[in-house]
């Protein structure tokens, strides 16, 4: 049975989408104006205000990661525990707002967090003192948590559902308790979702521009509003391209680190 | 050279993937216009098709910058490309445009006021290559029930009383042109300790910026959101109709003066049927009616006569007289080296 030539269309779809722009990306990433070969622009990650946005970015996704997982894991033993079924709607409220197109939520987060949005107005008649974290890094970890927490959600809920409760009796069985039963069953059975899930938030957060723009009021700089500058205003594609081979590598990371810790493919099975 | 080669292996894959549905051209052919998002009034290219039965494929930029790649890589067969000066200056400079043949263009001759043509001059010094389409200034929109003082200055900007009440441009040089005319210098300056200078202030400012916006500067200002917000002229007016509490004033140090040129690529398949656009846009009832919609000032004198609100017609926003205000300049392309310099600084301010 030879059904390679199914894969056909995507491999055209991969080569035109995925090869030949990635090809480009590392041609205009190592040559400068004049086509000669160089790495300066990929050095010019190490000039002080590059260094400063790649730093503010990998923290901001860093806590807005950690954020998610706080977030997701309990929901996570929720969805799984109240067991096939009644779940579902459940899981659909959360996937729910991700039919809404990104921008538009990210927009309306601006429009409800404004110094006259909603919350502020509801927050003035109720005579409560007002809320002031448009335009500071808050708001941009608030976007990036709200935008990216389905992502965690997902992987995290199918590892835990697919865990046999047969296991868990058995631990309960032979004398542990519920807490050790959760460290020692639940927990490691699980982490290949975590992994998954830590992958798919934290990788396009850190590569995120639309929503330090919006909801940072443009006032702070992350590598991914650098990047789109050098590309939409500076004309500079080949700076813009060399700083993504270097966003790249951190991305390749933190790929090879979900790989490693989930060789059988249980958490990306969504 | 290589971008040649990259740009044509895009073409071809998207070509053989848009190939079937390509075939349903007009029976006078067709005209590929890039512009500005809104930018123009939808009826008026129904109305060209209409007249003329030419079938316009229509769209839209969000910056020069953007815009310009696009034309160079000649990956789109654009007819018609509305840049703005500085911007049809290093076109003009790397070939990219064909002259226009004014002579089948009897609106555009006629309807154009001589001194736009006569502005034009410092980016297409022959006028060649370019049809003025729309003007402006850049000043400053302030909330007459949010401010104290009186507002007349780009200093005013830097007013610690409307901290986190004040709305800067996202842009290089439009950020850049406040700072540098704050201090007095020229805004096309590439002297780099002016920029600098033209730098510290803005860092100093950067802590009463409510926010770095470009389009929203008009939503924002409608909503009651910030006291103080540098804006385009033709926005102005726009956003006075919606919040009457608005006033525009051109700062005393002065300012911008810009204009957005229609211009034809070199490369442009559809020549004839570009100057016909360009020209149909410059009758007076099109010019009119298109005024009407986007309400940036149109250098179109006999659409202006036409206006019948009086109050819009000889308004200070929309029709300045120029010769009021000092220091007026239009932007000028400053080369790659000075561009670079630029946007160092911009993100040197960004990362503050």
């Amino acid at each position: 049975m030879n059904k390679k030539w199914l894969s056909f269309p995507y491999l055209l779809w991969a080569i035109g989408f995925i090869i030949i722009p990635l090809c480009m990306v590392f041609y205009y990433g190592f040559t400068d104006r004049d086509g000669v070969m160089t790495f300066e622009n990929v050095v010019a990650i190490f000039s002080p205000e590059h260094r400063k946005a790649l730093f503010l970015a990998l923290l901001l996704s860093l806590i807005s990661t950690i954020l998610c997982i706080i977030l997701a894991y309990p929901l996570s033993l929720i969805l799984a525990k109240m067991g096939n079924g009644k779940n579902s709607f459940l899981v659909i409220i959360f996937i729910l707002p991700m039919w809404m197109n990104f921008l538009l939520r990210t927009l309306a987060w601006q429009t409800l967090l404004e110094k006259n949005g909603v919350i502020n107005s509801i927050l003035t008649y109720l005579h409560l003192p007002s809320l002031t974290i448009i335009n500071t890094p808050a708001a941009i970890i608030l976007g990036m948590v709200y935008n990216f927490l389905p992502f965690m959600v997902l992987p995290i809920y199918n590892s835990l559902s697919k865990i046999d409760p047969n296991v868990m009796n058995a631990a309960r069985d032979l004398g542990a308790n519920g807490f050790q039963a959760f460290l020692k069953i639940t927990l490691p059975l699980s982490m290949p979702g975590v992994i998954s899930g830590i992958t798919m938030v934290f990788v396009p957060a850190l590569t995120t521009f639309v929503i330090s723009t919006l909801l940072g009021g443009s006032k702070i700089l992350l590598i991914g509003n650098v990047i789109e500058q050098e590309f939409t205003q500076a004309s500079n594609w080949h700076l813009g391209s060399g700083l993504s081979v270097v966003l790249m590598i951190f991305i390749v990371i933190s790929i090879v680190v979900s790989s490693l810790s989930d060789k059988d493919g249980e958490g990306a099975g969504f | 050279m290589k971008k040649v080669l990259f740009a044509s292996i895009f073409t071809l894959l998207l070509a053989s993937l848009t190939a079937c549905g390509n075939n349903s051209s007009s029976e006078n052919g067709e005209v590929i216009v890039y512009n500005w998002g809104e930018y123009i009034d939808p009826d008026v290219i129904g109305q060209f098709e209409e007249e003329t039965g030419i079938k316009v494929i229509y769209d839209e930029f969000e910056t020069n910058e953007i815009m310009y790649p696009k034309i160079e890589a000649g990956a789109s067969d654009y007819d018609v490309v509305c840049p703005s000066d500085y911007m049809i200056q290093k076109m003009i400079e790397n070939d990219l445009l064909a002259e226009i043949n004014f002579d089948q263009m009897p609106n555009a001759v006629a309807n154009i006021g001589t001194q736009y043509y006569e502005q034009s001059k410092s980016f297409d010094p022959e006028n060649k290559y370019s049809v003025p389409y729309c003007w402006g200034t850049v000043g400053i929109l302030y909330n007459k029930t949010m401010v104290t003082t009186e507002i007349d200055s780009w200093s005013d900007l830097w007013d610690e009383s409307y901290a986190d009440n004040i709305l800067m441009q996202d842009s290089v040089r439009d950020s850049f042109m406040v700072a540098l005319k704050l201090n007095g210098f020229s805004m096309n300056s590439t002297n780099p300790e002016e920029l600098e200078i033209a730098k510290n202030s803005l860092i100093e400012q950067k802590p009463l910026v409510q926010a770095y916006v470009i389009d929203q500067v008009r939503d924002k200002m409608i909503g009651n959101e910030a006291a103080l917000g540098v804006i385009y002229s033709g926005e102005a007016i726009f956003t006075q109709r919606e919040n009457p509490d608005l006033e525009y004033v051109i700062p005393k140090e002065g300012t911008n003066i810009w204009i957005d040129s229609w211009v034809i690529p070199k490369e442009a398949k559809n020549k004839e049927n570009a100057e016909k656009f360009i020209d149909f846009l410059c009758r007076e009832d099109i010019a009119l009616k298109n005024f009407e919609y986007i309400t940036y000032s149109t250098p179109n004198n006999a659409a202006k006569e036409l206006i019948e609100d009086a109050e819009i017609k000889n308004s200070p926003i929309a029709f300045p007289t120029l010769s009021d205000y000092s220091n007026l300049e239009t932007f000028e392309y400053l080369g790659v080296d000075a561009d670079e310099l630029y946007n160092q600084l911009w993100k040197e301010l960004k990362s503050e």
